[in-house]
């Protein structure tokens, strides 16, 4: 296994995050000092904020009761003859018993991760499994990854395992405990319906969705219906960001020029020369701040935003499969009827079968759907709230540095009177 | 002041009459007082405008810095100390009648030295003083200085603009999305709200920094000011050495004439090609020489006056001027730095609100 670090210089692929809508920024504030878990569950978050209400003492609860830790970290490159790929270390720490051990820790690849959602969404196809962060689209570069780009990407992993970790059904999933603790994934990639399988399935639900749904229940049509107009806000909401992080870093280009015209006419002035570097240092100090701003809906509301976006798109598939169980069943129910009596034993048991599938499905849908909802309202809220207090923060700190020039202005005259009565 | 408000009329047409004699004013100031550093006139057009601002000379708003800036031209004008003496300045005042007839009658038109004249003197004058030189290039710097922050900073309040009308967008999509939630509703709603007050709050933001922006303007056109004063010193040296120099020549040809020799002149030839000329005719010259000699001592001794005079009242106005330039301008850095700590604290009251909205989510 080769234990290179990733090489600092990727020089000459320069991925544009901004422009590139095929990637996804995803990062929580997961800063990891010495490679312990922190535990970063929506509820922990919620705790800061001492709310009161019911649904939020649940989660409570469960913060104060998560028997798992996982971490996404030390990204490392990868070679072989065919390719060159990223290994994170994935570590696992937790007290449940269906563990043999309490700590694992293995290296699992991008594909990986992948493999493990798919095998989720097929075993519970009505459940909202977490999305990951994008594939990187190559633009015809051949050295895929720079240090930023792997940076969210592992936070992004990270967040999705938490994820997962926490949901009351999937987090004791098989394949969740094997990606977990299997030093090799290889063998047990291999079990499970085959790639034809799953065509077929994909070729059933086209076709079911071609026939179209009799009856689906109401509830789920306005489900449908918030999910698409979620979907549009949330894009929006993510366009508007990204726009106004646009306009900042302009801003900050001119400040960049701004601050040095004044300390360039110090240069050919006497008294005046104090007060109008004390400017330029002030624009200065509020270029830093505006950076530092600009970093932060980078990193915090970006992510946030995006995450979101995704999970439109899951919950539009989960939609999708849930409707088109329904319409499996209202197949086999049609051609049940069409047949005669004498015929009909053997298909019946199969219809009852799909019937109950779909109470399942719906059932299933149901749960996770007021639970999916929490957490999207905690941690939009969350990260709304966080920017909000990163702009009263940039102001702050603006207003400092500007209050401390008058301040020095203030001082100065009688300085300079004392000074002239020396001299 | 009520010349400024009389003129303050509505139509802009009357505005511009009043732009115009304000023009004339200065311009019989500059050539009758050339040793002081006169005020300069508010710019005629929009310069410097970042591109929200308009660049319209009939927008109301500029119409109105341009108003202030003639009040202050007036103030600077009447509280100096040599200026506020002027008869014309107070017939311009007390609105009398044929204000303008006065004014051509002083003939200072005639006066106004050609720039042609003024331009040759700067390239051909040998002494100046060093005072003076060191002036004028500072007035280069000062021009060059100012302008270049009013560009940076007409650039900066163009991106600060889009910055915060971006968040309008957030105002209204909040409120779309606001539609479709329950708990998420109303706090989303009444942040849209805050969003579209921090939006709109540009506005008055920007157009109180026009201000401060104008108070450099004015000593971006003082450099001009600045540098006339430093040209017409070279100017009447320029002059006098002009005078000195025809002196000594005609106080050398006076010599030859007298001793007989005549080096090389046109005379000395004439003499060589057609005989010498006649004694008479020669005493009629010298006595010429000796009317042009006295006039040339004449001339000198005015052109050493009014070049000694020039530099020492320059002196004391450059002075005068200087402490006026560091007073105004610290003053104008400190009430920008005001300005910016009112925006800061509309910035903070605004996520401040914000944030308690989303709190509510």
């Amino acid at each position: 296994m080769s234990g290179q670090t990733v090489p600092a210089d990727f020089s000459g692929h320069m991925l544009d995050l901004d422009e590139d809508e095929d990637l996804e920024v995803f990062s929580k504030n997961t800063s990891l000092a010495d490679g312990s878990p922190m535990p970063n569950s929506p509820s922990s978050m919620v705790n800061q904020y001492r709310l009161e209400e019911d649904e939020e003492e649940e989660q409570q609860q469960d913060a104060d009761t998560k028997d798992i830790f996982i971490t996404v970290d030390n990204p490392e490159s990868h070679v072989t003859a065919i390719e060159t790929f990223i290994m994170y270390r994935v570590l696992t720490k937790t007290t449940r018993s269906e563990f043999d051990s309490s700590e694992y820790e293995v290296r699992r690849r991008y594909q990986d991760f992948l493999w493990l959602r798919s095998r989720l969404e097929e075993n519970h196809p009505t459940l909202i499994v977490h999305p990951l962060p994008e594939k990187f689209v190559m633009k015809g570069m051949v050295e895929r990854f720079n240090d930023d780009f792997i940076e969210t990407r592992r936070k992004a992993l990270h967040r999705f395992l938490n994820k997962i970790s926490e949901h009351p059904i999937l987090s004791y999933s098989q394949h969740f405990k094997v990606f977990l603790t299997a030093q090799e994934l290889t063998s047990h990639k291999k079990q499970g319906p085959g790639f034809l399988s799953r065509m077929g399935e994909t070729v059933r639900a086209v076709a079911n969705s071609v026939r179209g749904l009799r009856n689906r229940p109401e509830e789920f049509t306005l489900m449908q219906e918030y999910v698409e107009d979620f979907s549009n806000k949330i894009c929006s909401v993510d366009k508007v960001t990204q726009r106004i992080i646009k306009e900042q870093r302009e801003y900050l280009d001119e400040l960049k020029q701004y601050g040095p015209t004044y300390t360039q006419w110090a240069g050919s002035e006497e008294d005046l020369a104090e007060p109008l570097k004390g400017v330029a240092r002030c624009v200065e100090g509020c270029s830093k701040e505006t950076e530092e701003q600009i970093q932060h809906l980078s990193e915090v509301l970006v992510p946030a935003l995006h995450e979101y976006v995704l999970c439109a798109e899951t919950l539009k598939a989960v939609m999708r499969r849930r409707d088109n169980i329904q319409a499996e069943f209202e197949a086999k129910n049609e051609a049940l009827a069409s047949r005669k009596p004498e015929n009909q034993e053997a298909l019946q048991e199969e219809v009852d079968g799909l019937a109950d599938r779909v109470e399942l499905a719906n059932n299933a849908l149901k749960g996770d759907w007021s639970r999916w909802q929490k957490g999207m309202r905690t941690d939009l809220k969350s990260a709304f709230i966080s920017t909000a207090e990163k702009n009263v923060d940039y102001y702050e700190k603006c207003l400092a540095v500007w209050e401390s020039f008058l301040l020095s202005q203030r001082v100065e005259p009688s300085e300079q009177r004392d000074g002239e009565d020396v001299s | 002041m009520d010349a400024v408000a009389e003129g303050r009329n509505p139509a802009p047409d009357s505005l511009w009459r009043r732009y115009s004699e304000f023009e004339l004013l200065r311009s019989y100031l500059v050539v009758t007082y050339p040793y002081i550093v006169v005020p300069p006139l508010p710019e005629k057009r929009a310069e410097f405008v970042w591109h929200k601002l308009s660049a319209d000379n009939m927008d109301p708003d500029f119409v109105e810095r341009r108003r202030v800036g003639l009040e202050n031209f007036l103030l600077r004008v009447a509280s100096h100390p040599v200026l506020s003496n002027d008869k014309i300045l107070y017939h311009f005042l007390t609105e009398e009648h044929g204000w303008k007839e006065v004014v051509y009658e002083t003939g200072f038109q005639a006066k106004a030295d050609s720039r042609l004249r003024a331009l040759s003197a700067t390239f051909r004058v040998r002494n100046t003083d060093k005072r003076f030189m060191d002036m004028k290039h500072y007035s280069d710097e000062l021009q060059s200085h100012t302008s270049q922050l009013l560009r940076a900073r007409a650039r900066v309040a163009d991106r600060l603009y889009g910055v915060f009308k971006v968040h309008g967008n957030y105002g209204r999509v909040f409120s779309e999305w606001s539609a479709i939630e329950k708990e998420m509703g109303d706090g989303l709603q009444s942040a849209g709200h805050h969003m579209d007050a921090y939006a709109a709050s540009i506005d008055d933001i920007l157009e109180e920094e026009e201000h401060y922006a104008d108070q450099l303007k004015e000593y971006l056109f003082y450099a001009e000011a600045l540098r006339a004063v430093c040209r017409k010193h070279e100017l009447t040296q320029f002059e006098l050495e002009m005078a000195s120099q025809d002196l000594i020549s005609k106080k050398q040809q006076r010599e030859e004439l007298a001793t007989g020799c005549e080096r090389f002149s046109f005379k000395g030839m004439t003499n060589k090609l057609f005989g010498q000329e006649a004694p008479e005719q020669r005493e009629a010259r010298l006595k010429l020489l000796e009317e042009l000699i006295a006039e040339g001592e004449e001339a000198v001794k005015e052109k050493t006056v009014e070049c000694e005079e020039h530099v020492e009242r320059a002196w004391v106005d450059m002075q005068r001027f200087e402490e006026q330039k560091d007073k105004d301008l610290r003053e104008a850095l400190i009430n920008y730095a005001v300005m910016q700590i009112s925006m800061c604290k509309k910035g903070i009251q605004v996520w401040s609100n914000a944030k308690e909205c989303f709190l509510k989510m």
